[in-house]
């Protein structure tokens, strides 16, 4: 009885305050309730769930989250400076092509917005599938197939523009949902890890994204090999800021995100999605269905990144390309956990890596550093958002050494390694 | 179909599944050791790339070969680094080494030949003969195909089968991927095994790459790996963790791969894009189709710390 009040959020909001009540962090609910359940949970040990309980420690304090944002871009802005050296050029020049072309006038900022579009509804969906607990690699394969069926719906129905830009997101975003399906039943009811099916899908959707457009495919098109046809004009996303590529896509990206802000933090389904990555034991035993969840976050996830594909097939280039994604779904692994998993923090994120994704061109052209050196620094960000709970045990216990408060080692490591 | 089924299918099928089935140890090892690598196919692309760099400044691809194992103990080191001595999370500090592996090889390319993609072409490892068996009737020519590399790489199936499974070290290994708690109990280092097994991890993932590389082709090309890494999780799950069920998995890769290069010569009307996939479909169907849920060693994914 008490468990059902507490998991799902009551009606009547005045037993404790409304708000306390849907925004109660699901680490502590699950800590509470993770005793028993996790001895049950054993034999099925949840991936990720310490690193999502890390981030909900973090998120209390929004001070502790831009220090971690800000240390963790400059240890891998700092990692990747050999590679500046190695391609023959100096900091100072590397840096000032790297941020005058990203933002050094207003078309540059326009096109980095643009480049920041696919990457914050992309990081979305990675975070969204990371907040149960889930790592979801195909948003790459999702991301191009929502693409590839947003393009041939915008090429073949004949509908009024406007309902037929609406028609192109939702097939969008339902074929990146059937791409992320696939992986959520065989996770939910066979146990097979999403990381590897996920990929999997990746391979199979670039190859019928390749094959629908190759010179015998069913959808190419006829002036434009590896392409679909135009989308008419009228139904693609308007573009927002007159002489430049910004689409009214940067907008839909912002409603995704307080969208996706209010269902994870304001509704019951968000909740027990929380819940379930913070410990699935616990949320097994407070009656969430595991499988339910599972599904439900991999569907939205995959959503997510099939509307990635669709508005910027909708919103940059008008028609499908086989190659449009320089790898966005990659990067938006990145783009998630740099921002903590965090809707607003996923904003600061995908900033970041839109400056990199819009300066790496003059960078090459200025100072022949490799446009593939944006891979390298999503890489070493991961890496060290990976060893964050690391640096943290350290930090705390740099401190109760200064304290003077020194429990004997071995306490302290219990402590800190929970 | 007889021109599909033909002898030379079965060696183009063992050499397309060879660079899967290294990774596939390698994935072995770490996860019976209770670390999840994910970054096999990141470690793949590094020692590819190393083994075709240092081929091409010594002129010597045996050298390569050095050259690429010695990568995979520097990435193996770097992933064992992060999840059994700082104890991060081993997915994604596994995805940060397939991110930084496929960027760092994809950008060195220009630096380092001043051409982008792909490398211009080095020594290959030779084929060796082996007189006796090539000249044995009918199978003498899949005897002849095979160089010393792919001889060695087939011996060390059964070396990884019977350290595992038949040594104390292979005990030793297994019981930190159990319950790392037990095995310290037992006087076990839990962390010196676990993170020698992740650097072995790394050296068979990169072997992987090497075979890729300069076995099979003769260059290194941008992500020239297309997901073996991964293909090879998928066959050790479908092995259940095992070496045998799991190497019959990677041949049955090896063997999906073949048919999709040979149905493009034969079928012309197949679409070849839809070929490519074959192997991961069928790694999708195989842990669909999978018989049993899949549950590896208990302790996979936990890191461990002496209370």
């Amino acid at each position: 009885m008490t468990m059902n009040s507490i998991v799902t959020p009551p009606q009547n909001r005045d037993v404790f305050t409304g708000r306390r009540q849907v925004r109660m962090d699901p680490a502590m609910l699950a800590e509470t309730l993770g005793r028993e359940a996790d001895v049950a949970a054993a034999e099925n040990p949840g991936f990720l769930p310490r690193l999502v309980g890390h981030f909900h420690a973090l998120s209390g304090n929004l001070g502790g989250q831009v220090l971690t944002f800000t240390l963790t871009i400059a240890a891998a802005l700092i990692a990747s400076m050999p590679l500046i050296w190695i391609g023959g050029s100096d900091l100072w020049r590397a840096a000032s092509a790297l941020f005058g072309g990203a933002l050094g006038s207003g078309p540059a900022i326009a096109e980095t917005l643009v480049q920041m579009v696919p990457l914050l509804i992309a990081g979305l969906a990675v975070a969204v599938a990371f907040h149960a607990s889930l790592f979801n690699i195909g948003v790459e394969g999702q991301l191009v197939f929502g693409g590839l069926v947003a393009g041939v719906a915008g090429a073949s129905l004949d509908l009024p523009p406007a309902l037929l830009m609406l028609v192109c997101i939702f097939a969008g975003m339902a074929g990146g949902a059937v791409f992320a399906l696939i992986p959520a039943l065989l996770k939910a009811y066979r146990g097979a890890h999403e990381v590897v099916t996920t990929i999997m899908m990746n391979f199979v959707a670039v190859a019928i994204s390749e094959y629908a457009v190759s010179p015998t495919g069913p959808f190419v098109a006829a002036d434009q090999p590896s392409a679909t046809e135009r989308v008419p004009d009228l139904a693609r996303l308007p573009v927002i800021w007159e002489g430049t590529r910004l689409h009214a896509g940067l907008l839909v990206a912002l409603a995704a995100v307080i969208v996706i802000m209010w269902v994870l933090y304001r509704t019951p389904a968000g909740f027990r999605l929380r819940l379930t990555g913070a410990n699935q034991g616990a949320a097994r035993a407070s009656g969430v269905s595991i499988a339910r969840v599972t599904i439900l976050a991999m569907l939205a996830s995959g959503a997510l990144a099939g509307l990635a594909g669709a508005v910027q097939v909708l919103g940059v280039y008008g028609r499908f390309y086989a190659a449009f994604s320089p790898g966005y779904g990659f990067d938006a692994i990145a783009v998630a956990l740099l921002g903590a998993l965090s809707p607003v923090g996923v904003i600061a994120s995908a900033f970041f890596f839109a400056v990199l994704h819009a300066g790496s061109v003059p960078l090459q052209a200025v100072a022949g550093i490799s446009r593939e050196m944006v891979g390298v620094v999503s890489g070493l960000v991961v890496a060290f958002v990976a060893a964050q709970p690391a640096a943290l045990r350290l930090l705390s216990a740099m401190r109760r050494r200064f304290a003077g408060a020194m429990p004997p080692d071995g306490l302290a490591e219990t402590e800190v390694s929970k | 179909m007889s021109n599909l089924l033909t002898i030379s299918l079965v060696i183009s099928a063992l050499h397309l599944a060879l660079p899967i089935l290294m990774p596939m140890l390698g994935g072995l090892i770490s996860e019976r050791s209770g670390v999840m690598n994910i970054g096999l196919e990141g470690m793949m692309l590094i020692g590819a790339f190393s083994a075709v760099l240092v081929t091409y400044f010594t002129g010597n691809p045996w050298l390569g070969l050095v050259g690429a194992l010695a990568s995979g103990v520097l990435s193996g080191s770097t992933l064992a680094l992060m999840t059994v001595t700082l104890r991060g999370d081993q997915v994604v500090a596994s995805a940060a080494i397939n991110l930084i592996g496929a960027g760092l090889t994809a950008a060195l390319i220009p630096v380092i030949w001043d051409v982008d993609g792909l490398t211009p072409s080095v020594e290959k490892i030779p084929t060796i003969r082996v007189p006796m068996l090539a000249d044995l009737p009918y199978v003498g020519r899949i005897f002849s195909s095979l160089g010393m590399v792919d001889y060695a790489c087939l011996a060390l199936v059964v070396l990884v089968w019977w350290v595992l499974f038949r040594t104390d070290a292979g005990l030793r290994i297994r019981a930190c991927g159990e319950s790392a708690e037990s095995a310290d109990a037992a006087g076990i280092p839990v962390v010196r095994t676990r993170f020698l097994a992740v650097v072995a991890s790394g050296v068979f993932g990169a072997l992987g790459g090497a075979y890729l590389s300069i076995v099979t082709l003769d260059m290194f090309q941008a992500s020239m790996t297309q997901g073996r890494g991964f293909l090879a999780l998928a066959a050790m799950v479908f092995g259940k963790w095992r070496v045998w069920p799991g190497a019959l998995a990677c041949i049955a890769f090896g063997f999906a791969d073949a048919i999709a290069l040979r149905a493009q010569i034969l079928w012309r009307d197949i679409p070849h894009e839809l070929l490519i996939a074959l192997p991961y479909v069928l790694a999708l169907v195989a842990l669909a189709t999978f018989v049993g849920h899949a549950s590896g060693p208990a302790g996979v994914g936990k890191p461990f710390a002496r209370a």
